[in-house]
């Protein structure tokens, strides 16, 4: 690992990125439009509101940075930058660990915004530190561009990567709690969700919205949510090789 | 330059030395047995058919084709040794740069790569300047390489692999789609690379009139090599005027020989 190519990486993702301005404005607006409407559709029960807001507030850029993460590490694939990269003196960790850096600054404007317009603007009531809602969130999209790492290996295609989107994110979205307790669910859906992330990721952000403090539950969600991302990084780097076929 | 210890390689040793190279692709042996040397500070040409296993040679040769087997020395090392990475300048086929950076964004980010850090901040500025004068794109250095023609883009690809004064150039077809202009242009930048700075660059082409402009040619067909030698010889031997009329004997002849080798047909017994 050599942190001046890390951060050279960092820079240059980012760098990419303000010359598509478009997907900037998309990825940090349209989560602060999705929240401002999910407030109005529960206008008459606002305890929902509460709850599945706070959830969502976790999800958002777990799910933004799955689908840009993915579709970045397939274009580098694809336009040969990768293998140029692979023929320098650049270590597999530097350019993931570039990648996942720029992206979680991202997710850190995308999450701050969006935090604040549903406590400030939206009256959500969250009882912990509005703090602690953007760490969660940040290990979220954390874990989003490592899990986006990890099946971009498998895309050969944008076509592809966009579908494991429903394959990899949505089974974890109807298991995670989000629309029912998972105590609730068949016992061998709930045994399921017990080994899926985002579990996790709800499960932090429902104690941020009942405690003032961070829990033990609190500390352990997110603990392994954080190993969860390290793990997904891990693994994405072991399926970027220099020697293809 | 940086001041570190590389090790020399002698002036008399060649810059790439292959015996028994074979390469795998699915189920398709794509390279069959090569055995050749490129020798050093010299334009050494590969030059086949498309599909003949240029590219393959060029990707096992700087490290990034998986599946090969025999041995290939590249600077006094085996393909791929990460003690190489720094010494080796590859271009691809297609222009391997970002579309969505401009052309010095480009070179500003691998040349990072290459020198990372603040101390190295200033041979990083010239580096880019002095590759950016080298492929004559210094006044399009602010428009988005997406923006740019083919022709300039596969020079920003280019300008790239010169970015680390590399002592082995390896270009894929780097002149495919250029006008005559640039082409000459190009090659001009080539001889000036080996003769000033030492550069030994293996430039493959699937078209033959670039051949007469190397030092020295690998002739490849169906994943063999039909003649390693100069453009003269190859000329001389074959009675040919040109290194395509040489080309076009040596795959007749080896024609000839296979059709001969083989056995006749035999009938089937009813």
């Amino acid at each position: 690992m050599n942190t001046a190519r890390t951060l050279a990486t960092a820079a240059r993702v980012l760098r990419q990125l303000t010359h598509d301005p478009r997907t900037i404005a998309l990825m940090l607006l349209v989560p602060v439009v999705l929240i401002t409407l999910l407030r109005f559709v529960f206008d008459g029960s606002p305890a929902v509101f509460d709850a599945t807001g706070a959830s969502l507030l976790g999800i958002f850029p777990l799910v933004t940075m799955f689908l840009v993460t993915s579709i970045a590490t397939l274009r580098e694939r694809t336009s040969g930058t990768l293998e140029r990269l692979f023929t320098m003196p650049i270590g597999k960790g530097d350019l993931i660990a570039g990648y996942a850096l720029a992206f979680a600054a991202l997710a850190a404007v995308q999450a701050a915004l969006a935090t604040a317009t549903a406590l400030w603007l939206l009256d959500l009531t969250v009882t912990g530190s509005p703090w602690l809602l953007l760490l969660v969130a940040l290990l979220d999209a954390l874990l989003g561009t490592a899990l986006g790492l990890f099946v971009s290996a498998f895309a050969a295609s944008e076509f592809q990567a966009v579908q494991f989107m429903p394959a990899v994110i949505f089974p974890q979205l109807l298991l995670c709690g989000l629309f029912t307790p998972r105590d609730r669910m068949h016992p061998a859906l709930e045994a399921v969700s017990d080994v899926l992330p985002m579990s996790y990721a709800v499960d932090g952000m429902n104690e941020v919205l009942r405690h003032t403090d961070a829990t033990a539950d609190f500390l352990r969600d997110v603990l392994i949510v954080a190993g969860c991302a390290l793990l997904g990084l891990a693994l994405g780097a072991a399926t970027l090789r220099r020697r293809t076929p | 330059m940086m001041n570190k210890t590389r090790p020399a390689v002698p002036a008399t040793g060649p810059a790439i030395q292959a015996k028994a190279l074979t390469a795998v692709r699915g189920t398709r042996t794509v390279l069959r047995g090569l055995g050749f040397s490129v020798p050093p500070g010299r334009i050494t040409g590969l030059l086949g058919p498309s599909g003949c296993g240029k590219s393959t040679l060029l990707r096992a040769i700087v490290g990034t084709q998986a599946r090969t087997t025999g041995t290939l020395t590249v600077l006094g090392r085996p393909a791929g040794h990460p003690a190489l990475r720094d010494r080796i300048g590859y271009v691809t086929q297609a222009p391997s740069v970002y579309d969505d950076l401009t052309v010095r964004q480009n070179l500003d980010y691998f040349a990072a790569v290459l020198h990372p850090g603040r101390a190295h901040r200033a041979t990083r500025a010239t580096a880019v300047d002095r590759a950016l004068a080298d492929v004559d794109l210094s006044d399009r250095a602010d428009a988005l390489a997406g923006n740019l023609s083919g022709g300039q883009r596969s020079r920003v690809s280019l300008a790239v692999a010169l970015l680390g004064t590399p002592e082995l150039l390896v270009l894929d077809e780097p002149t495919v789609g250029l006008d005559p202009v640039l082409r000459r242009d190009l090659w001009d930048l080539f001889h000036r690379l080996a003769a000033d700075r030492g550069t030994t660059i293996l430039v493959s082409s699937h078209v033959m009139d670039e051949a007469e402009r190397c030092h020295r040619l690998l002739l490849m067909r169906d994943g063999r090599l039909l003649a390693d030698d100069t453009p003269e010889n190859l000329r001389r031997d074959h009675g040919a005027p040109t290194v395509e009329a040489a080309f076009l004997h040596l795959v007749d002849t080896a024609n000839t020989q296979a059709t001969a080798a083989a056995p006749a047909p035999v009938q089937e017994p009813r």
